[in-house]
């Protein structure tokens, strides 16, 4: 294994520049950075938002006549996978003061507060606890700790620059006066950040970030967080009930329109039940699995935005869907690592990028859009790209992990970057010798539902947090923001639908009528009649097994 | 199925127009046999196979362990293992996926742990039976020597325990293939925990900037940028003093109002 006989020849392109870029690296001479005139340019020009085709206008529901990712679109203009005729709300199989739906970072950090303040929980979540992308975030957690030289001021200044200035400022004030706070919440949970003896934390830059504000624990952050987080809400198991393999597939509102309860699929034995509570929070994450311009994905199996159209259905509005996030840095080769996320953190610790003659074409810290759109930029205008050894047509670029060590010393990439670094290994590459072979690929949902900094929306009795809500990252979210964003968003979500239950005190009659009318518009308009949604799970099936599936019956992707 | 068997069936399959190709190899899950891309990961395997993973799959890159798999080539009798996003197939392997696996976990009070062997032994007694055979170390899709963290557990150096089981993915093969019956991933999250928590100092820098903002050190700051035009606000963000790549740790900006 290992890199092919080719690439081996073309990286002697890169190990010829490498020195003299180190040097100029040591000597704080960067690559020039664009300008925000440029940036525009560059983003219109290449990146995949902007090709035809891309977005489609809604034709129904809250945010009718707002463009959004084609892919979304489809899902949003679907019936609903249970027929409301067929739901019988007699039989309540669940009753709880807060259903939490998607077991990721948010989720379990909205159990946790909201059983914190008196409320029973229940957290319904389609694979198994803690099986999310926070735990696939590797780099870290942006927040201003550090007085001497940073603040919530200068965060503020880089996430609103980083979203192109369109991001709802409430919520960025929010979360950047929060981030400290969520931040000594997880170390006193027992999450092990990088830290010198005396206790001050490990921070290094992100791309778009003026200040090193981003915390880490070696390349696996979000991994530690989220099993941080799972350990303890098992330890609240008294109050905190967990179903798994249970996707939530439609909400379920009261006769005061105030949302109510879910309907859950057991995907094991294809049961529907019904979970009757005082509210709900939707922390169900983004939607990399719908394959946005049909790109490769650094997404969980279970990433198919479920939420999303729950939520739209329900009557929420949706901001920034137009949005979708392409991770700069992609593994492309070999291929069973392909579209396997590289921390942008090899980039925050100096590593170059730079095209097949060893050259840099682009400053490695601008905003991930750009980065994204300048590689694409390389490889299909400039035709500077990396062959991809047997994918005629693909390219890639390299992301040049060696000169990290020459810059911090021998051993920093696999002290630093040790799960890249193992599994980099099992292919027979050494990225602290080898340059790694990139390119951009599917990373995060950067809109979503339109909700307030408190977590709570246009209907009551349903709250959201993290991915699956829009607005504080703009158009484009900067690294270390997301982990910030789940824990800060998570933990106000869960805190006052907790104290919200204490001040209801009964549920009307469940329907889901909200349903209905969608079903109505649907009808109205003749479109999306022949599809359903929520997905659920993607279809990676194999079309020849399909063939002689001959009784088998598929609804969406689910048979 | 046995192989043999399996090779009967074989000679009585009709050649297909897959059977001609030469990129495909024999893989056997759960013992049946299936002939697939010889470059596909295990879990692209059985998608091609025509399984729709609900079990067994997660992140599919290798950090959540979800798809713990258990193998063995022919004619060996050593028991491998991997996780099935980041294994790719080799030609006739026999496997299995273990998705779950019951373990013993304690039910805690974070705040109330002491970083010593008496804690671990209380919630974990199991511990003292651990009998050294090195099965789980073995058996470690991560390549971590967990039989060295059960054993720094034992001993109550909680904090190597915590350093040597970090890149745990919780895929539980250790603790299905232990003799002593250990549930050594839940051993080794409330070692890290107790470490994060009680063993390395909290950091000083976090809390100060917590009362800086319950003080509304910077409520008028931010007032001030919300407020600001879109013009001003882009001055601001493209005039922000940037602090250097390969500057120290205690480098200060020249204009410190907002600090």
């Amino acid at each position: 294994m290992g890199y092919t006989a080719d690439l081996m020849e073309l990286i002697k392109r890169v190990e010829k520049t490498r020195p003299e870029r180190v040097v100029k690296k040591k000597a704080g001479q960067e690559f020039a950075a664009l300008t925000l005139d440029q940036r525009r340019d560059r983003l219109e020009k290449y990146h995949p938002d902007f090709r035809t085709g891309a977005l489609r206008e809604l034709k129904i529901g809250p945010s009718k006549g707002v463009s959004i990712a084609q892919e979304i679109a489809d899902t949003f203009e679907a019936k609903s996978r249970v027929d409301p005729d067929k739901i019988d709300f007699d039989e309540v199989h669940y009753e709880t003061d807060v259903l939490v739906i998607g077991g990721g970072g948010a989720g379990t950090a909205a159990a946790l507060l909201a059983q914190e303040e008196g409320a029973r929980v229940i957290i319904a979540t389609k694979l198994r606890h803690g099986d999310a992308n926070t735990m696939m975030a590797e780099g870290g957690m942006q927040a201003a700790t550090k007085s001497w030289k940073d603040s919530p001021y200068y965060h503020f200044l880089d996430v609103m620059g980083g979203g192109h200035f369109e991001n709802d400022p409430e919520l960025v004030r929010t979360m950047v006066l929060e981030a400290p706070k969520a931040i000594a919440w997880l170390e006193k949970l027992g999450c092990m950040f990088n830290k010198w003896p005396d206790g001050k934390m490990f921070t290094l830059h992100g791309a778009g970030t003026c200040r090193k504000r981003m915390h880490y624990a070696g390349d696996m952050t979000g991994a530690e967080i989220m099993r941080t987080l799972r350990d303890e809400s098992r330890n609240r198991v008294k109050d905190i009930g967990v179903l798994e393999f249970a996707p939530a597939v439609e909400l379920l509102v009261d006769d005061k329109g105030r949302c109510s309860g879910a309907v859950l699929y057991n995907l094991e034995t294809e049961e529907y039940f019904i979970v009757k509570a005082k509210a709900v929070i939707m922390a169900t994450g983004g939607s990399g699995r719908l394959h946005m311009s049909r790109f490769m994905t650094t997404n969980h199996y279970g990433a198919t935005g479920d939420g999303l159209v729950m939520g739209y259905r329900l009557g929420v509005k949706v901001r920034f869907l137009h949005a979708t996030q392409y991770h700069p840095t992609g593994a492309v080769f070999p291929e069973q690592s392909e579209g396997l996320l590289i921390t942008e953190k090899v980039r925050g610790a100096g590593a170059n990028l730079v095209n097949i003659d060893g050259d840099q074409f682009v400053f490695e810290r601008e905003p991930r859009d750009i980065e994204s759109a300048s590689i694409i930029r390389e490889c299909e205008k400039m035709g500077k790209g990396v062959p991809v050894p047997g994918q005629a047509g693909r390219f890639g670029v390299w992301l040049d992990s060696p000169m990290i060590d020459m810059l911090e010393g021998e051993g920093t990439v696999e002290r630093e970057f040790p799960a890249k670094f193992i599994l980099f290994k099992r292919y027979g590459i050494d990225i602290s010798k080898l340059p790694m072979l990139i390119y951009p690929t599917l990373h995060y949902q950067n809109g979503g539902l339109a909700y307030k900094p408190d977590g709570s929306t246009t209907v009551e009795g349903f709250f959201v947090a993290g991915e699956v809500g829009g607005g504080v990252h703009g158009a484009n979210r900067l690294m270390g923001n997301s982990l910030l964003d789940i824990t800060v968003f998570g933990r106000l979500a869960g805190e006052t639908a907790g104290k919200y239950v204490k001040n209801r005190p009964d549920i009307g009659k469940l329907s889901v009528e909200h349903v209905r009318k969608y079903h109505k518009e649907l009808e109205d308009a003749g479109i999306g009649l022949d599809r359903v949604s929520p997905m659920v799970l993607p279809d990676y099936g194999n079309p020849e097994v399909k063939k002689r599936q001959w009784t088998s019956h598929y609804v969406g992707t689910l048979r | 199925m046995s192989a043999m068997v399996q090779e009967a069936v074989q000679q009585n399959e009709i050649p297909s127009e897959a059977a001609a190709r030469t990129d495909l190899v024999p893989i056997f899950i759960m013992g049946k046999r299936y002939m697939v891309p010889s470059t596909l990961t295990i879990q692209k395997a059985f998608e091609y196979a025509g399984y729709q993973l609900i079990r067994g799959c997660g992140c599919r890159g290798g950090i959540c362990g979800a798809c713990a798999t258990v193998y063995r080539m022919p004619g060996s009798a050593k028991i491998h293992v991997g996780l099935a996003c980041q294994t790719v197939v080799q030609p006739n392997m026999y496997l299995t996926m273990v998705p779950f696996f019951p373990a013993n976990r304690a039910v805690y009070n974070i705040e109330e742990l002491k970083p010593d062997s008496q804690t671990l032994m209380k919630y974990y007694p199991e511990l003292a039976k651990c009998m050294g055979c090195n099965t789980c170390t073995k058996s470690c899709p991560m390549d971590i020597s967990v039989m060295e963290y059960v054993s720094a557990a034992l001993r109550g150096d909680v904090e190597k325990a915590a350093e040597i089981s970090m890149s745990c993915v919780m895929c539980g093969i250790c603790a299905s293939r232990c003799p002593a019956e250990l549930g050594q991933y839940n051993i080794a999250i409330m070692c890290r925990r107790i470490t994060g928590r009680h063993i390395w100092p909290l950091a000083q820098h976090v809390s100060e900037m917590v009362d800086k903002i319950k003080s509304h050190r910077y409520d008028k700051p931010l007032e001030q940028l919300m407020k600001a035009d879109l013009e001003n606000l882009r001055k601001l963000y493209v005039e922000r003093q940037m602090e250097p790549h390969t500057a120290p740790e205690d480098w200060t900006p020249d204009d410190r109002s907002f600090l």
